[in-house]
């Protein structure tokens, strides 16, 4: 029986939705792991499948060269990491980073039968699910659902957005969405809701759909009081640079460093479907992912925070070994994944560089599935382990201190 | 002789077999029984017309002979026929008489999920599902399953004989017709086999059997072995009775009840087999069974983004202004036609509630009916655009976000009793019981008719049919 068929069989029978009692038996990991401080998981996403090859790159490799004539990055313009692997020129303010101890960067990470598609893709990499299932709840959500003590309040995760990535959607739970903790804040203050809110407080709620709704309804206006009175004991001083993605992760700084009980904090940075000239564009995004990461990273360590945050940058695929006709590169598959924090085991280079030898029809073979990684997250740190978030077959890395 | 039923169960037919009924109409039809109305309903589905709004010059040239310019044009015209087709059909649904196969038509568009930067193909399946929408679901599946949206979107056009494409026998069996647990993987292997060869040619947007890349060899499917192909393939798993349950259980599930009553499915199914998938049999059982009236599947289902958009237009006759709106919205709340997030289609139910949807849902009528303003941005349509058409994107997103919009109060207010109390009222709008406490709060603003309206379709209650 597959998990999707187990998981809706079960909702059925149970009936409930507050806490499904199949949810319950979860088992903890590393109790110490919570002991000394609060540990949150941030996750990056790369919206367009992100060119790894242009992003760390093979600087030694005739194939990579002879595969990309236009597009290629000359040698002396690679900011070298080892004797094969180097920064792409506008990832400059990462170096310091790497040369801190504070970044890993993993080669190949994909799964089998790789899917081409960005929905698809995105699909796959939000739910943690194979290329041939399909899942209704992202991963993350399905660690809401499992009730573990930091996921009973929608505020356990939020996405810095309008709206929420399927990625923190659970079955019974769903993450929060807050771009300005003010703004929401005043949204639900507005009087009709507010005293729709009062009425249903005090009412009963049922586990049906209105239940759903009324409690939803509720849980939103204290969230949102909640997010927003704790943020604003903190005032955020340090400099970021001026653009969207970067205030929305001074936003999420912000609400680590005021000591929000937050989990997982989700955030995506868009663009990266760089088809035709993409040496510009995709060295313009650096630009800004780098500098805003580096300033996120450096503010988290001046509040003695960045032991207590494990950074997850991905997308949904890597590109075509071989450029296209147009300067730019088409959707491929295995791509790298960079890890940040104070906690790092293995610092620097992880595993192997991409075998530009042994491709799959002009794409890279992965050599790591993302689960893997998805799997250290939650049990080593975030401390749970339950078959319902993910696959056990999936056992985990050995990248956090 | 049949009892006259009340106008709760009036208002259940029409909410869940179509888009809802006007107060007037609803008051002529009190004195009719179900069957009569279900007998007027279907009737009244008889005569209908296809989407046109997209229309393409045959054949289409091909793109590797165009220019870059004109490359560009192929590109915006597409993008602007998208949209063109979202709002014909969003405007047909709320305009058209044959409300239920307009309605079973959206429920097909969910169940053959198909995603495809084709308006012109995406136009003609739409078109196919709804010309097949109470038919014999053979000839619907018959119908979709080698429609050149759906060979291209399951890229069928992959799968050849020397190198079967699995993706859409599995699509085919998982999503469309026996579910998942009723078949092995190999069933998979031998059914890819069966469907090379079907293929399409894009110039002319026609189905087209590619014998050379049909594999004719013996394949063994589902305990039956000989030279198999792609229709024997339907066949075979039609002639299954699990395909009976897991689509009376899953139209159960989006007309009835979110949670199947095994029962009543095991019976829909015994019966639905039994008229060799005759839909539309199938439909007119559930809405003239007793069960269906059911306190417990009254009010408790929660309104799909599009059911809910639809309401509120038909109510108040909603025009608006700048096209791109409605579509915005549909984006916003999770829902836009033509564009399901993934080939299982819309996850329905509680999933289309999350804090911010909620949000978005509970200000809608505020914002449609006095022509508010949004300040919140959907999630990009990720990554199918460049950065540059996304910065377009986002200043044009920043002008939508006013929703000019003109609404007629007057056809609503015409009809409605000029004493009408806030307990009818609110029996009229919503169909799950408003708690008395939230009918004093509405009834004490003294701001009339339209504001009390106004706050009962921005409930949680609204949400739900």
């Amino acid at each position: 029986m597959d998990r999707r068929e187990f998981i809706r069989n079960s909702m059925l029978a149970s009936g409930a939705f507050m806490v499904p009692s199949f949810l319950k038996p979860f088992e903890y990991l590393a109790k110490d792991a919570i002991l000394d401080g609060y540990r949150s998981l941030v996750i990056i996403q790369l919206s367009g499948g992100n060119d790894g090859l242009n992003t760390i790159v093979p600087y030694r490799n005739d194939i990579y060269y002879n595969s990309r004539p236009k597009i290629a990055l000359p040698q002396d313009k690679i900011i070298k990491v080892n004797d094969e692997l180097g920064f792409n020129a506008a990832l400059q303010p990462l170096k310091e980073i790497y040369d801190k101890g504070w970044m890993t960067i993993m080669n190949s990470v994909g799964y089998p039968n790789p899917d081409r598609s960005h929905f698809r893709a995105m699909d796959i990499w939000q739910t943690a699910s194979s290329a041939n299932q399909f899942l209704n709840t992202g991963w993350l959500g399905r660690y809401l659902d499992s009730d573990c003590p930091d996921c009973k309040n929608a505020y356990n995760i939020i996405e810095v957005d309008d709206t929420l990535s399927l990625a923190v959607k659970g079955e019974y739970r769903t993450g929060l969405a807050i771009k300005n903790p003010k703004q929401l804040y005043d949204a639900t203050r507005d009087p009709f809701f507010k005293e729709m809110v009062s009425v249903y407080k005090n009412d009963h709620l049922n586990e049906d759909n209105l239940g759903y709704l009324s409690k939803t309804m509720i849980e939103t206006y204290s969230s949102a009081e909640y997010v927003y009175e704790t943020s604003k004991t903190y005032t955020n001083n340090v400099e970021y640079p001026d653009n969207p993605f970067a205030k929305n992760l001074k936003t999420i700084a912000t609400f680590i460093n005021s000591g929000l009980k937050t989990r997982v904090y989700y955030v995506s940075q868009t663009g990266f479907d760089t088809h035709v000239g993409q040496v510009n564009t995709q060295a313009r995004l650096f630009k800004n992912y780098a500098e805003s990461v580096s300033a996120f990273l450096k503010d988290l360590d001046k509040n003695n925070k960045l032991n207590d945050t494990l950074v997850l940058t991905f997308s949904e695929f890597g590109r075509r070994v071989a450029q296209n006709a147009s300067n730019g590169t088409d959707h491929g598959t295995a791509n790298n994944m960079f890890i940040y924090g104070g906690r790092l085991k293995k610092q620097g280079i992880y595993n192997a560089a991409p075998d530009l030898t042994d491709l799959d029809q002009g794409d890279l073979k992965y050599k790591l599935d993302f689960r893997e990684v998805y799997a250290t997250a939650l049990h080593k740190w975030l401390g749970v382990k339950d078959s319902s978030i993910l696959d056990p077959g999936f056992a985990g890395l050995d990248f956090i201190a | 002789m049949e009892k006259t039923p009340d106008i709760k169960k009036i208002q259940h037919l029409y909410l869940r077999a179509g888009f809802g009924i006007n107060y007037k109409a609803l008051n002529e039809s009190n004195h009719k029984s179900i069957g009569s109305l279900v007998d007027k309903l279907f009737y009244e589905s008889k005569n209908y017309t296809g989407l046109t709004a997209v229309t393409m010059d045959l054949p289409r040239p091909k793109m590797k002979d165009l220019s870059e310019e004109e490359k560009k044009q192929v590109q915006k015209d597409t993008r602007d026929n998208g949209k063109q087709l979202k709002n014909a059909w969003l405007q047909k649904m709320e305009d058209e008489k044959g409300q239920l196969r307009e309605k079973m038509t959206l429920f097909w568009h969910g169940h053959f999920a198909c995603k495809i930067n084709e308006p012109y193909l995406g136009q003609m399946l739409n078109n196919s599902m709804r010309d097949n929408a109470f038919g014999k679901f053979k000839d619907l599946l018959m119908a979709v399953s080698p429609s050149p949206a759906m060979l291209l979107f399951l890229n069928n056009e992959q799968n050849k004989k020397e190198h079967p494409n699995e993706n859409f026998a599995r699509e085919v069996m998982e999503l469309f017709t026996i579910g998942r647990g009723n078949y092995t993987e190999n069933d998979i292997k031998e059914a890819a086999r069966a469907f090379t060869g079907w293929s399409y040619n894009l110039e002319t947007g026609e189905f087209q059997f590619r014998p050379k890349i049909h594999d004719e060899g013996n394949k063994k499917f589902m305990g039956q072995e000989g030279n198999i192909d792609g229709e024997d393939v339907i066949d075979i798993i039609l002639a299954n009775k699990r395909t009976s349950v897991f689509l009376s259980r899953k139209i159960y599930k989006y007309f009835v009840n979110d949670t199947p009553d095994e029962d009543i499915v095991k019976n829909l199914a015994d019966y639905f087999y039994s008229t060799n998938y005759n839909i539309e049999s199938l439909m007119r059982k559930i809405y003239t069974s007793d069960w269906f009236y059911d306190e417990k599947n009254i009010g408790g289902r929660i309104k799909s983004p599009i059911e809910l958009l639809i309401g509120i237009n038909r109510t108040f006759n909603v025009k608006y202004e700048d096209p791109d709106v409605p579509v915005y919205l549909q984006k916003l709340m999770g829902q836009e036609l033509f564009e399901p997030p993934n080939v299982s289609g819309w996850p329905a139910g509680k999933n289309w509630i999350d804090s911010s949807s909620l949000m978005t849902r509970m200000k809608l009528p505020s914002v449609i009916l006095n022509g508010g303003i949004i300040d919140v941005t959907p999630k990009e349509d990720l990554a199918e655009m460049s950065e540059m058409m996304m910065a377009e994107e986002k200043i044009k997103e920043r002008i939508q976000q006013k929703v000019k919009t003109t609404a007629d109060w007057d056809i609503l207010l015409s009809q409605l009793p000029k004493d009408i109390k806030i307990d009818e009222l609110a029996g009229y709008f919503l169909q799950p019981n408003l708690p008395d406490n939230i009918k004093t709060l509405i009834s004490n603003v003294n701001d009339g008719i339209k504001m009390v309206i106004l706050q009962l379709i921005s409930t949680p209650e609204y949400q739900l049919c």
